[in-house]
């Protein structure tokens, strides 16, 4: 089997992860609260996570784990969406925001853990 | 109208696709030279700074079409951050956890208003 560049494999999941991203986030996002964003972050540190505790490793781990779930989720429209909320006069919004990615993400981990463990 | 043309649709997957290869590629590259917690938190707050240049240029500015923003901010620099590492490697160094959630969020947010700032600087914004 001939094997395949690292970047082609990271480039094709991050391609395939952003255009996810765009869509998904897209359908679900609203005005005041960047729930697309939160969506995006709980789902694809939940994929991530079944992927690390599986102990995925290799070619898959670069396409799925580094490359689509990397780019499925997103830290800089985080960050901007809650400097956004806050200086928008969305205090409690972009605590919200900023506790509730953070919660949702660990809590689709901790998920993740508990069905390798069972699977 | 436009919008919902064909060709358009296509645009947009050709655009935000290949931001999200390069994105990806940028990030994979960064974490070979500064591997784990460092390297992530590299991204995220260089992205972060970068995406507030983008989103505050598009509120006080305005110069940038519509298809540069969709592939640089969407594609590119959305791509180039994550969360999903960011999370796992918090939950397996836990004793570097707190740390790492503290120093991520302060310094990602501090990113977004340095880029803030550098707007109203260089683009004279009013406000």
């Amino acid at each position: 089997m001939v094997a395949i560049e690292p970047a082609h494999l990271v480039g094709t999941g991050g391609a395939i992860g952003a255009l996810c991203r765009h869509y998904l986030a897209g359908a679900v996002q609203r005005e005041t609260l960047p729930l697309g964003t939160l969506t995006v972050n709980v789902i694809g540190s939940f994929v991530l996570g079944l992927l690390t505790f599986a102990s995925v490793t290799g070619d898959a781990a670069l396409l799925v784990g580094v490359g689509a779930c990397g780019s499925f989720t997103t830290f800089s429209s985080f960050s901007v969406g809650t400097v956004r909320l806050w200086e928008d006069g969305y205090v409690a919004l972009a605590v919200l925001n900023a506790v509730g990615n953070l919660v949702g993400a660990l809590a689709a981990i901790g998920l993740a853990w508990g069905i390798v463990q069972i699977v | 109208m436009a919008d919902t043309h064909p060709l358009v649709t296509v645009e947009t997957i050709v655009l935000v696709g290949l931001g999200g290869f390069a994105g990806s590629n940028l990030r994979y590259f960064v974490g070979l030279f500064v591997p784990g917690l460092q390297g992530t938190l590299l991204v995220n707050v260089l992205g972060s700074f970068a995406l507030g240049v983008l989103v505050y240029e598009g509120l006080q500015v305005g110069a940038l079409a519509s298809e540069t923003k969709l592939a640089a901010s969407t594609g590119f620099i959305s791509s180039f951050t994550t969360y999903s590492t960011f999370a796992v490697e918090t939950v397996l160094t836990p004793e570097w956890a707190v740390a790492n959630i503290v120093g991520s969020y302060a310094l990602g947010f501090a990113g977004v208003l340095v880029g803030r700032e550098a707007v109203r600087l260089f683009a004279g914004g009013e406000r």
